[in-house]
């Protein structure tokens, strides 16, 4: 009897295991020979080169670290909690690229990504959400992508360790957490609304960034876009955990993603820079509202706006603290002298090109690691807003004095608790950047 | 290689990414009226505008300013006769003068976004311009005068 009871047991076992191996294997598709650009029309080439900027497939398929690499040519190394992840050249070199690719293979790729050996790829590759897409928008990126210039370019090696590392366990991976196929459409919502979860759910992936994973990698159903770090910044909540004292409602977000700038709430910087101007600067305008619409449904921004008048009031003149008459904090020197000329607002709201601080998202994030970062790099003309700069404050500052100003920043210009350990966070902080972003002028 | 519009005509440099604008404003294009104090941005001198506003140039790494609009105190006005230069004349603001082309440019700033400026916002947005001859008085009084001027007041303000 014990004997058929673990024989049932080893059988069911294996019926499983050989259920799951069936379900986890995909054939190879057969390479093709590149397909000639005549097989596209100029029409679906363009189409596909306003779909991969607003999917932002350049930002994780060109090397950043050390040499710049050629735009699309993978190797861009991304650091996840299980090592580091290298992405892929899809440019249409046959042997180091998607030469061989058919449609079909970059189809499967993108809805269910499978390689097109038939390899389980990681969910670094956002398929859980291109997965959203419809054939014609896949079809149009097939077309932009095999039409560029093939690079030969191999990748670095992925640092995933042992047992990240076995490719099969993604497929139990996505049978968790892969939905594959369309969203749904929402009857309950305007056209809009749906054009913008279409793109912001699929496409642009926002949530890929700005939702906590789990320890399996996979965006938290729990807590859909309340921010994560990323890159060594942090991707802000976009839902109404959100801690900025002025909403992000439907205009701030179309301005910022439009034109890297939100005037009451700061620019875009770092990760969110390539998105806003290598991205959705790309797009339609039309897309670029629907997306701003849909996350400003997200953080319920219209149940929440009646506050602003007051919040803003409330920041305007936290704005022009400590800088009337002589001052003996040496922290308000600090701001005053290094950062008020260009950040100080007086009057009912702040002037444009002034970002206010008291308003700013990175003093009111969980974490100083936002303001830092930007402190330490500056933003550049191709970042934020484009026609200005902010200078990098990397040789300005020691460490210690970041927390200071940080200290300062987040006690007058706030109403939440005081930051901890800034020092050894500005330290951190101040590591992540490769070089100094500027020479010493001495 | 950068490019960018200084004092409206274009130029491009070969320089490392990261050398300070006001390096190459200074040595690679040879305009020498931007000046350099502190070296970390904290003191003015060094003060330019891109994109109209008021920046730092030796904190300003060159590649931060791709493609961006420049301009310096060379710039402001062919003759030497922006409103706030005439102000300046007028007031006889300089002692010995190196820091006076940085506040120049940042009381230019400073009008643009306050036109007619109260001494919170003057002493607010003026704070990181350090002068070490103290003609912080006449500075005020001057920008005061510059923005009467620009207004058309018969009397000084």
């Amino acid at each position: 009897m014990i004997k058929r009871i673990a024989a049932a047991i080893v059988g069911i076992g294996v019926a499983g295991g050989v259920g799951f191996l069936a379900y986890a294997w995909y054939p190879a598709i057969a390479p093709v020979a590149p397909p000639p650009p005549s097989t596209f029309s100029a029409a679906q080439i363009e189409r596909g080169r306003v779909l991969a900027a607003g999917g932002y497939c350049a930002e994780c398929h060109t090397r950043t670290d050390g040499v710049r690499g050629v735009e699309l040519a993978g190797d861009y190394k991304m650091d996840t909690p299980f090592g580091a992840i290298f992405s892929s050249n899809i440019t249409p070199d046959p042997e180091t690229g998607i030469g061989h690719w058919s449609e079909a293979a970059f189809k499967r790729a993108m809805r269910k990504g499978i390689s097109r050996d038939g390899t389980q790829l990681f969910p670094a590759f956002p398929f859980d959400h291109f997965t959203h897409m419809t054939d014609e928008d896949i079809d149009a990126v097939y077309a932009f992508l095999m039409t560029r210039a093939p690079v030969h370019s191999v990748k670095r090696d992925n640092t995933v360790g042992f047992p990240f590392n076995i490719r099969l366990e993604q497929a139990g991976w996505k049978l968790l957490f892969l939905h594959e196929g369309p969203l749904k459409n929402n009857p309950a919502q305007d056209a809009e609304w749906n054009r913008g979860a279409y793109l912001a759910e699929g496409l642009s992936h926002c949530s890929a960034c700005h939702t906590p994973r789990n320890l399996m990698g996979a965006e938290k159903a729990s807590a859909p876009y309340d921010g994560a770090p990323v890159d060594n910044w942090i991707a802000p909540p976009l839902n109404e955990h959100n801690p900025t004292p002025v909403v992000w409602t439907e205009d701030e977000y179309f301005k910022y993603l439009r034109f890297g700038s939100a005037p009451l709430h700061g620019s875009a910087a770092g990760p969110m820079s390539p998105v806003v101007h290598g991205g959705l600067s790309e797009m339609p305008e039309s897309d670029v509202h629907a997306i701003a619409h849909y996350l400003a449904e997200i953080d319920h921004a219209s149940t929440r706006v009646s506050q602003d008048p007051k919040a803003l009031a409330w920041a305007m003149k936290a704005s022009m603290k400590d800088l009337v008459g002589p001052q003996v904090n040496p922290n308000a020197k600090l701001y005053a002298g290094a950062c008020a000329a260009c950040h100080a607002n007086a009057g009912p709201q702040p002037v444009e090109g002034r970002p206010d601080l008291a308003l700013n998202n990175a003093l009111w994030l969980d974490e100083p690691t936002n303001l830092f970062q930007v402190i330490l790099r500056g933003i550049g003309t191709t970042e934020g807003i484009s026609t200005v700069s902010m200078p990098s404050f990397y040789h300005s500052f020691s460490d210690a004095d970041l927390a200071r100003l940080a200290t300062y920043l987040r006690a007058t210009r706030t109403t939440l608790p005081p930051w901890s350990d800034l020092e050894k966070k500005a330290a951190e902080v101040r590591k992540t950047l490769p070089t100094p972003p500027v020479a010493s002028s001495h | 290689m950068t490019t960018f519009r200084l004092n409206g005509r274009d130029v491009t440099v070969d320089v490392p990414d990261d050398t300070p604008l006001l390096w190459v404003i200074r040595d690679e294009v040879g305009l020498t009226g931007t000046k350099f104090g502190c070296g970390i941005g904290m003191c003015g001198a060094c003060t330019i505008h891109i994109g109209g506003r008021a920046t730092r140039s030796c904190v300003t790494p060159v590649s931060a300013a791709e493609g961006a609009d420049i301009t310096t105190i060379e710039g402001i006005d062919p003759e030497g006769n922006h409103p706030v230069q005439q102000a300046w004349r007028e007031i006889q603001v300089p002692q010995c003068g190196y820091c006076q082309s940085g506040q120049i440019m940042q009381a230019v700033s400073l009008l643009k976004d306050y036109p007619s400026p109260t001494d919170e916002e003057i002493d607010a947005v003026m704070a990181g311009s350090l002068c070490r001859c103290m003609t912080y008085i006449r500075i005020r009084e001057a920008i005061k005068k510059a923005a009467a001027n620009a207004r058309g007041d018969a009397s000084n303000g």
